[in-house]
């Protein structure tokens, strides 16, 4: 079990780095989804032992609403708006990667001295989650477009739904499912606000959203 | 059954509300379902029900000590609500329903004993009050909208991550990882405290920014500033006390897992911090609706303060909840008045307000005095208690720095406060029908004054009881 957890975590902190580097929004789009779509799989490798529909029902609405879902979304807002690079980020391509992996490498050198139970401790669940965290905020603070923002709050998402999968076993299955709905219902409303924001701005640079200060 | 009662009422409210297919009739949801919350509230007061201690939902002593205060200011909100809705020309099909799922929310929030229900409920309320905050539809209502989704949002995907590390917490320490309250508590001595200092850590920034604590209050002045009084009000009078009340819950169980000097010490740093940073914003904003902003970020940053101080600390801060939710309704109330009626919100534009609206300024004057704490409003007394509490606790240089940034906060306010009631009026291009000051506009802010006052001099004895009663909750332990 631990060697497909750490094949499909260790393949979304890839595309961690590929979002970092990339300056295409629509590259940065599929990053996202198919981090999304990764980690909506991991569910049926945690619970292998006990599998039943709840299981496959949060894993199918968790990929379908990562993967397909909030990208088609993204991308329908990129095309209105006429975007398809983010070209002046406050944080540049290289720093982002170095802080990125600089921030991975900490991750997996910091979970050594954490309190885990033993079948978290040794595989890249924990450094995982941490990492993924790490570069939502990246993108968050480095990035101006409002597109290049909500990928950031999805990375974000993704690392905080990845800590989450260490209760699966616990916690009760209808707060998962509330959680899951809710953080599609928030992104669904981001979405609109982007869609209305360019109408009244005719860009995504939030940037020039700059009316209101002291 | 009567607890959920406060949440389903005010949701089928919202739905029939949305169904209503008269715009001019519909704001009359407000005022009706808030009755009905308020009375089912205090009655639920009066008569507190027996709490099932593994319920996920219930009207335990720290919902009954805040909820009915955040209801009576949603009921008298409902009541402006009805004749501001009548003086816009804007559809009310999406805001009056949900103002109502905010009500509905709000209650759920507050009667939340189950760390992922509140989680929800706040996040839910967060969603709910976007299409409150870009009700005028302005370019710079989008922007604040923008911000406070992103800030907000960000907020309440740590206080998630913090929720799982409790969670984590119990899991390591042995437990099942029910992440109930009143598990958490039981368990308490067990939990794991690397894992409840970082889940308290990520608690505090996640709700601390539904809170608005410095420095994570940056949507606060812009949503506030942007979105209509009554908006301003409920946000600042029943969302920031439902996640002051999610800290109260958190607090406790990190005292029970032993951590409770550090909990205290942190709150104390930020809550100075907030109040510092408000007071000094306040001296330089130029802006009555944003002044009301910073002034919130003071006032959430004095809960905090008190909260540190334990015990009758905690009780002196849920006092100061309805005083700060009422006293601060009325104030946005009044600055919604004057704001529609000069078309603007900056003290460069607006000025001579005591010959244009004599009524509402008086309402404004006077509810600066309340909310600067000056005798005999109700925020004077809690005031009062918290720093005698801290005293008497030997904080006597948080309480000196404390009692300067409120000192600051007046000279802030009341800068502000008399450079828009002063002065000779400029001619304003508003539509006249803005300037009336009718009954349905000037009553409410005047009632929840009035409310203020009156809960300074004669505290009644239920609200004692059941403030005493959540202090006993929230430490079990003498």
């Amino acid at each position: 079990m631990n060697d497909t957890l750490n094949l499909l975590i260790g393949l979304a902190m890839g595309f961690n780095l590929l979002a970092l580097g990339t300056s295409r929004l629509p590259v940065l789009i599929r990053a996202v989804a198919i981090q999304g779509v990764l980690l909506g799989l991991l569910p049926l490798v945690l619970e292998a032992h006990a599998l039943d529909w709840h299981l496959v029902l949060i894993t199918l609405a968790t990929v379908a609403g990562k993967g397909v879902l909030i990208p088609f979304m993204l991308t329908r807002a990129m095309r209105a708006a006429g975007i398809a690079r983010e070209l002046e980020p406050f944080i540049g391509y290289i720093p982002s990667l170095l802080l990125g992996a600089a921030g991975t490498i900490a991750a997996v050198a910091v979970t050594r001295y954490l309190p885990l139970l033993p079948e978290h401790a040794g595989n890249l669940h924990v450094p995982g989650a941490m990492a993924l965290i790490l570069t939502g905020f990246i993108l968050l603070i480095g990035r101006t477009k409002a597109i290049s923002q909500v990928c950031g709050y999805l990375v974000l998402e993704n690392g905080i739904y990845l800590a989450g999968l260490l209760l699966i076993g616990s916690t009760p299955i209808l707060v998962e499912f509330g959680i899951l709905l809710d953080v599609t219902v928030g992104i669904f409303v981001i979405g609109i606000i982007v869609d209305r924001i360019q109408r009244a701005f005719d860009s995504l640079d939030t940037r020039k959203l700059t009316a209101l200060h002291e | 059954m009567n607890p959920y009662l406060l949440i389903i009422i005010p949701l089928i409210g919202a739905l029939l509300a949305a169904l209503w297919p008269y715009k001019k009739s519909r704001p009359y949801f407000l005022p009706a379902v808030g009755l009905a919350h308020t009375a089912l509230c205090f009655r639920l007061l009066a008569k507190p029900p027996a709490v099932d201690p593994v319920a996920w939902l219930a009207f335990d002593p720290l919902a009954s000590a805040i909820l009915p205060g955040v209801s009576l200011l949603f009921l008298i909100c409902g009541c402006y609500a009805v004749s501001f809705l009548r003086l816009k020309e804007q559809d009310n099909r999406v805001f009056v329903p949900a103002l109502l799922l905010v009500l509905g929310l709000l209650s759920a929030g507050h009667q939340a004993r189950h760390l992922g229900i509140l989680w929800i409920a706040t996040e839910a309320v967060t969603l709910a009050c976007v299409p409150l905050i870009h009700f005028s539809g302005t370019p710079k209502s989008f922007e604040a909208t923008w911000k406070y989704l992103l800030v907000g949002g960000t907020g309440i995907a740590l206080s998630l991550l913090g929720s799982i590390c409790l969670g984590y917490a119990s899991l390591h320490g042995g437990g099942s990882g029910d992440i109930t309250f009143a598990a958490l508590l039981e368990h308490g001595p067990n939990l794991s405290r690397v894992w409840v200092l970082t889940a308290w850590v990520l608690l505090l920034v996640g709700y601390g920014t539904k809170m608005g604590l410095a420095p994570m209050h940056t949507w606060k002045p812009d949503a506030y500033g942007e979105s209509p009084g009554i908006v301003g009000a409920l946000l600042a009078g029943g969302v920031t006390s439902v996640a002051f009340v999610a800290l109260l819950r958190i607090k406790s169980v990190v005292d029970a897992a032993g951590e409770g000097v550090v909990a205290s010490r942190t709150l104390l740093a930020i809550g100075l911090f907030s109040t510092l940073v408000a007071a000094l914003f306040l001296l330089r904003t130029r802006d009555f609706k944003r002044m009301l902003a910073y002034s919130s970020v003071e006032h959430m940053g004095i809960l905090c303060i008190a909260t540190s101080f334990g015990g009758a600390g905690v009780w002196a801060a849920l006092f100061h909840v309805w005083n700060n939710g009422l006293t601060k309704g009325a104030l946005f109330l009044s600055a919604g008045n004057l704001q529609r009626a000069a078309n603007s919100s900056s003290i460069d534009n607006v000025r001579g307000m005591s010959k244009v609206l004599p009524r509402t300024s008086i309402l404004f004057v006077v509810g600066m005095f309340a909310i600067t704490a000056c005798p005999p409003f109700g925020p004077f007394f809690s005031e009062l208690l918290i720093v005698r509490t801290g005293l008497g606790a030997g904080h006597g240089w948080a309480i000196g720095l404390f009692l300067l940034c409120l000192l600051l906060a007046f000279f802030g306010i009341s800068r502000i406060v008399f450079a828009v009631v002063d002065g000779r009026p400029r001619l304003y291009k508003s539509n006249p029908a803005l300037r009336k000051e009718s009954a349905g506009l000037i009553l409410p802010p005047l009632i929840l004054l009035a409310a203020s006052l009156w809960l300074g001099l004669f505290t009644p004895d239920i609200l004692r009881d059941a403030w005493s009663a959540a202090v006993l909750q929230l430490s079990p332990m003498p």
